[in-house]
């Protein structure tokens, strides 16, 4: 039986560095794949993976959107919750507190419809304890401009990024989470490390749809959703990759379709520091710690006595 | 609490146009209480199919000659279901459970009326039986599309003081839905408890023919799923809490029971405008 899996040991020092955090694993949860990590530690310890990167949080409580709000896809799966969540205090009074009554490492993602609700929630979150790094999910709809999604303008990117810096204690990192809905994304990058952004997780979901083959409409309520999933895979290795090789020293967290050990060390080896496994949470809840062995495993095959060894290796000369 | 093992199939049997499986999982049948259910993975470890699907608990026996087993009953009707209607013994498959909140029992033995619409039937007859240890009376109906949709009749004979039986082509017992049937059951029994399993149309009605005979009624719905453990937030509906302000509430841990009452049947796959935290002035 399987009860809270931990990691297993192994002689690779699998301890990693995202943007002065140090985590003892590379293996991070999602946005919005393990809510605030209570439900996923009954089959995991959460303490002892690299951290809970949890829902991403706005300024008040959102029931989200009708139903359906998912379907399945080929090797993945099409979502639009619509941001359902408790708002920023009653995450910080109950979430926040129970992770850090656990001892997680907690990476907050935040959200917002406006420049303003994203400082507002960041301030509110400047005040609280425990918060180990911030990560901006900037793939939302900016109400006051027409519904553009903030994380495909470089300039709407950068000063969401600048107003969530301006309030957060200067030794708690902010990693925006880019979106692959865009032309260049070292261009996006670009703007958000101008603005005072420490890392960047990549990537968020892609824009999808699914029609319904009996109704011909839309499956889901929202109309579109964002895909995710082991299918998007290899278009978060091709981000990785390229803002590694154009930002050599900035801290990447990757996830997009994590599913094994051995889809991990594609991430590390395109230049994330760490990694987020996301979807495949939904398929196997003790694939955190699964993961972790299975990578470890994998590193010790290649000869690799530590984790830090093959962060970039795609780019090694 | 719930866990996460390798099942192994024991049996796979027909049963109408269903089939029941019956596997090993460990922890699961000495946890499981009736109403809550498990959710499994489908198609191997590496299947296409990443979404978890969810099954009410049919049998759960601690005891047997494989150790403790869980059965479940699958209607083929995607990959997923088609792929666990065709495992066979000796395969294995990933369960996680028991999961979700069972059906409230009532604290004094009155009588019950069980209700399932179809192989929403499934965790009727361990309620049943718990229901018959703490005396109560149990009647039952059971209704479908037709003769081959029916689930549970030998079970039900087993364990109901009265057993009826609807189908809506008149293939086997009456003619009609389970509704026509429930308050004549419940004026005869004098029942004080309704519990209803099967589609949401049928535990609207059902809630509705419940309260108009002062039955208080206790409903198992069935929401698309992906995780099954709360976490990806799809299974959602509109349910009224303890303080009278509606929430989009998760059928997986705040359900798959929920009283009938409290759940906001006709606005089900909507989110109803005083719900906490709904869209002001449109927008997502």
């Amino acid at each position: 039986m399987m009860r809270r899996a931990t990691p297993g040991t192994s002689s690779v020092d699998m301890r990693t560095v995202l943007a002065g955090i140090e985590l003892p694993s590379p293996i991070l949860t999602a946005s919005g794949c393990a809510a605030a990590g209570r439900e996923i530690d009954q089959f995991v310890d959460i303490t002892t993976i690299g951290g809970v990167v949890t829902k991403s949080v706005m300024l008040n409580a959102r029931s989200g959107r009708a139903t359906p709000r998912m379907a399945e896809t080929p090797s993945g799966m099409l979502n639009g919750i619509g941001l359902q969540g408790p708002g920023i205090d009653a995450f910080i009074e109950k979430d926040l507190a129970w992770l850090n009554y656990r001892g997680a490492r907690t990476i907050v993602s935040i959200a917002g419809s406006s420049f303003e609700e994203y400082q507002t929630v960041a301030a509110r979150l400047a005040q609280a304890e425990g918060v180990a790094a911030v990560e901006v999910n900037i793939s939302c709809p900016n109400v006051a401009d027409r519904g553009l999604v903030f994380a495909c303008d470089p300039f709407a990117s950068a000063r969401v990024i600048a107003l969530v810096r301006s309030v957060i204690p200067n030794d708690i990192p902010v990693l925006a989470k880019l979106s692959p809905d865009v032309t260049d994304i070292t261009a996006i990058t670009r703007a958000v490390v101008d603005a005072g952004a420490n890392g960047v997780s990549l990537i968020n979901t892609l824009l999808g749809m699914v029609i319904d083959t009996d109704t011909l409409k839309p499956r889901l309520s929202g109309g579109t959703g964002g895909l995710s999933g082991p299918a998007i895979r290899p278009v978060a290795v091709r981000a990785v990759y390229q803002v590694r090789a154009a930002f050599p020293d900035l801290p990447i967290l990757g996830m997009g379709g994590i599913r094994t050990g051995l889809d991990a060390l594609e991430f590390l080896a395109a230049g994330a520091d760490a990694v987020s496994v996301g979807t495949v949470v939904f398929n196997d809840p003790s694939s955190l710690v699964r993961i972790h062995d299975e990578l470890a495993t994998a590193l010790t095959q290649r000869g690799f006595n530590s984790l830090i060894d093959v962060i970039g290796a795609a780019h090694f000369e | 609490m719930a866990v996460q093992v390798t099942g192994e199939i024991v049996s796979n049997t027909k049963a109408g146009e269903y089939h029941v499986l019956t596997m090993t999982g460990q922890g699961i049948p000495e946890e499981a209480k009736p109403g809550q259910f498990v959710a499994l993975s489908v198609g191997g470890p590496l299947g296409s199919t990443l979404l978890r699907r969810a099954f009410s608990i049919y049998r759960a026996q601690t005891r047997g000659a494989y150790g403790g087993t869980v059965d479940i009953v699958v209607a083929p009707h995607g990959p997923g279901t088609d792929w666990l209607a065709d495992r066979q013994r000796g395969d294995r498959v990933n369960i996680i459970g028991p999961l979700g909140k069972p059906f409230a029992l009532p604290r004094d033995p009155v009588p019950c009326v069980l209700v399932g619409g179809g192989y929403g039937a499934a965790p009727l007859f361990s309620l049943a039986d718990a229901l018959i240890q703490r005396g109560c009376r149990v009647d039952v109906i059971l209704g479908a599309s037709g003769q081959g949709k029916l689930f549970g009749i030998v079970d039900a004979r087993r364990v109901a003081s009265t057993l009826s039986i609807t189908t809506d082509d008149g293939s086997v017992g009456t003619k009609g839905v389970v509704t026509d049937l429930l308050p004549r059951v419940i004026d005869r029994a004098n029942s004080a408890v309704v519990y209803a399993c099967g589609p949401m149309g049928m535990l609207k009605a059902v809630t509705a023919v419940a309260k108009e005979h002062g039955a208080h009624s206790q409903t198992a719905v069935e929401e698309a799923m992906a995780c099954g453990i709360g976490v990806c937030m799809t299974c959602v509906l509109p349910v009224i809490g303890d303080d009278g302000e509606t929430r989009m509430v998760r059928s997986c841990v705040e359900g798959p029971c929920f009283h009938g009452d409290r759940v906001r049947w006709d606005e089900v796959h909507t989110v109803p405008a005083d719900t906490v935290g709904a869209p002001v002035g449109g927008g997502e």
